[in-house]
């Protein structure tokens, strides 16, 4: 009872990296509360395949549903088993990916349950809370931390009443690490029929193309990000560029992507992708906090605005003031000339 | 088979441009400084609205939106390019709503406008990003749902095929009706206005944009034409339960907004000429960060 509980991504019968990063935070709060720490993984053929790497990570109990129409993930058969076990296991917390999966289920399952739900958090930590209006105290809460609209402002939000409290991570915020390779956790084989009426199973998936990471945004030491700043499409080609010669991948603003000039993929922030590269060279980009909070943790910035004062100059090592269109040329020459 | 659709719809404030003007000196927004917008994928999601009354005669599409009297301007532009109707929840009660009380109180007008075969909104809106209120609108009113949609192929024999996006890929997915649709930004964009229904509805307004007393301009034309007069609800009007609205109704509470002052490095600054690159460049492949 009032555990911390981590709902696992299933792609196929492998578990998805984001689970594991959360399955991280989760044991880390688990300890703080001193509670348990448990997973749930939905899916189809699982039995055997799941349990040792979700174990790994410090987990309790497991509680694993094995059926055929559980995967591909439909909303209704998964949210049916999040909201009836919840309301047998009264968990206080619950996490799960900032994902498609995520995103779809999430919220679903906070709606039926009324419990609060907060999307795209970048920190979360336990504290306490007083509500001055009714003059009530409260310990140890969630609290789920995420920039806010409204310039570089971070809120911490709480959820004081209503449990779970939930939230949802983007893969890459968290950091993955095994507590054991076998970790001596329980193991439930639910049945699945007692979470899940058969009317729920009325989605059709017909047919699916997956192409694994179109880019290595994630992964790559050196990132080439071009903001607003960039102004059009064809001037991301001299990011491309650059990005060939350095061997780095390419990434975006969100402006840059609702402008058009750069496909989703690659956005990197808050509600993007988190990227830890060796070198991060912004183009265009001004620095707003929920951008920042996707990029903060590079190693060696280097930003190209035409505006001295840009926000981003402050984080940056080496800040070059001049325009993307004359400056990313002249780094594409020099480095042909000067790299054997 | 004619639909009945409703389109969920937000007033936003354009967060994609975020001038210097709307800046304050401690580096906070000045929300009244920015145009409000109909939110992107709203726009995206009435598209395919649309779309679906062209192709089934009869079908009929209503613009649901939540916010002050002024977001009746959502209306009037979903009006413009082609919707049939709109409704307004507006009440001081809904103001500070999460995303679950947002739900609540759409799901609560829907079931009073009766329920449509389709409901359909954007992924998610601009100022938030969270793209909840979608699935949790469906899960309020137990319908099946399909998020991330790119596009409708078809609906046939109360059936509805789409395709949506998914991470690293797409589906093809089936789905019985009534249902609850997302659709994403890279769904068709939305027609522009009709310059016929910009004239027929240029004067819809709801009630709480018209003055409160006195003389009304145009009150013989609002007698005449019933379609001039957008549908407004407050909570009492969508049999509302106060504990569930607005503030009352939010589980999540904001404990403390942090203005962040990022932490400043110590940087060299460069000039975006030949030497200055160079330098750099060769500085970066000594160090072995490059290359
Ligand atoms: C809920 C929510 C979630 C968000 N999530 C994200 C996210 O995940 N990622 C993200 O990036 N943003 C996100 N944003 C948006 C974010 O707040 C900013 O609006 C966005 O990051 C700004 O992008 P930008 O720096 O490219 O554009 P701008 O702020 O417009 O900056 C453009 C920069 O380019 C410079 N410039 C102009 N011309 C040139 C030139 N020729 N050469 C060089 N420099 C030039 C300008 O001086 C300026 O500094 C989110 C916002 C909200 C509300």
């Amino acid at each position: 009872m009032n555990n911390v509980f981590v709902y696992c991504e299933i792609d196929g019968v492998a578990v998805e990296e984001v689970s594991f990063e959360l399955l991280t935070k989760g044991r880390k709060l688990a300890n703080q509360l001193g509670v348990q720490l448990e997973a749930i993984a939905a899916g189809s053929g699982i039995t055997g395949k799941v349990e040792k790497d979700i174990l790994s990570y410090g987990v309790d109990k497991l509680h694993v549903f094995d059926a055929p129409g559980l995967y591909p993930y439909t909303s209704k058969p998964h949210t049916s088993i999040l909201v009836n076990l919840f309301k047998e296991e009264q968990p206080q917390i619950c996490l799960m990916g900032a994902t498609v999966i995520g995103r779809d289920l999430g919220p679903r399952v906070s709606s039926s349950l009324t419990s609060g739900l907060t999307a795209d958090c970048t920190a979360l930590e336990i504290g306490d809370y007083d509500d001055k209006k009714q003059g009530k105290h409260y310990d140890n809460l969630l609290y789920q931390i995420r920039p806010a609209f409204g310039g570089n402002i971070v809120a911490t939000i709480v959820n004081p009443d209503n449990r779970p409290q939930m939230a949802t991570v983007r893969s890459g915020v968290m950091k993955a690490e095994k507590v054991a390779e076998y970790y001596n956790g329980e193991i439930v084989y639910e049945d699945v029929a007692k979470y899940v009426p058969d009317t729920d199973y009325v989605v059709r998936v017909i047919e699916r193309h997956v192409e694994k990471a179109k880019n290595n945004l994630k992964g790559a030491p050196i990132v080439i990000a071009g903001g607003y700043g960039v102004g059009s499409k064809e001037n991301f080609d001299l990011l491309y560029q650059l990005a060939d010669e350095l061997h780095g991948e390419v990434g975006a603003s969100r402006a840059a992507v609702d402008a058009g000039f750069c496909e989703h993929d690659r956005q990197i922030g808050q509600t993007g992708v988190t990227v830890r590269p060796k070198v991060y060279i912004a183009c265009g980009i001004s620095g707003a906090i929920q951008h920042v909070a996707g990029m903060k943790e590079s190693g060696i910035v280097i930003s190209i605005n035409t505006d001295p004062e840009a926000p981003i100059n402050q984080i940056a090592d080496y800040v070059i003031t001049g325009s993307v269109e004359d400056v990313v040329p002249k780094m594409i020459k020099s480095y042909k000339e000067n790299s054997k | 088979m004619s639909l009945k659709i409703v389109v969920l719809a937000k007033q936003v404030p354009d967060t994609r441009n975020v001038g210097k003007d709307a800046m304050t000196p401690e580096g906070t927004v000045n929300r009244a400084a920015l145009p409000a917008i109909f939110n992107p994928e709203d726009l995206n999601a009435l598209e395919q609205a649309l779309r679906l009354k062209d192709e089934h005669p009869g079908s009929s599409v209503s613009i649901l939106t939540m916010g002050p009297p002024r977001a009746t301007d959502v209306i009037r532009e979903g009006l413009f390019r082609g919707a049939d109707n709109g409704y307004l929840l507006t009440d001081r009660a809904f103001a500070g709503a999460d995303t679950l009380a947002t739900s609540y109180a759409l799901s609560m007008a829907i079931r009073k406008m009766g329920m449509p075969d389709i409901i359909i909104g954007g992924r998610q809106a601009i100022d938030g990003d969270t793209a909840q209120v979608g699935p949790q609108v469906a899960q309020k009113l137990d319908l099946n749902q399909v998020t991330y949609v790119t596009a409708i192929e078809s609906v046939k024999d109360g059936k509805i095929t789409l395709v949506r996006s998914i991470d690293g890929g797409i589906e093809r997915v089936e789905a019985p009706l009534p249902i609850l649709l997302t659709v994403n930004g890279n769904a068709a964009p939305c027609r522009p206005r009709n310059a016929k229904l910009v004239m027929k509805y240029k004067r819809a307004t709801a009630p709480m944009e018209r003055p409160a007393d006195g003389q009304m301009p145009y009150a013989e034309e609002y007698e005449k034409k019933p379609y001039l007069t957008v549908t407004q609800w407050s909570v009492a009007d969508v049999d509302g339960d106060l504990a569930q609205c607005g503030l009352a109704g939010s589980p999540t509470k904001v404990k403390a907004v942090q203005n962040i002052v990022f932490k400043a490095k110590e940087s060299k600054r460069l000039t975006g000429s030949e030497a200055d690159i160079e330098g750099l460049v060769k500085e970066l492949l000594e160090s072995h960060t490059i290359g």
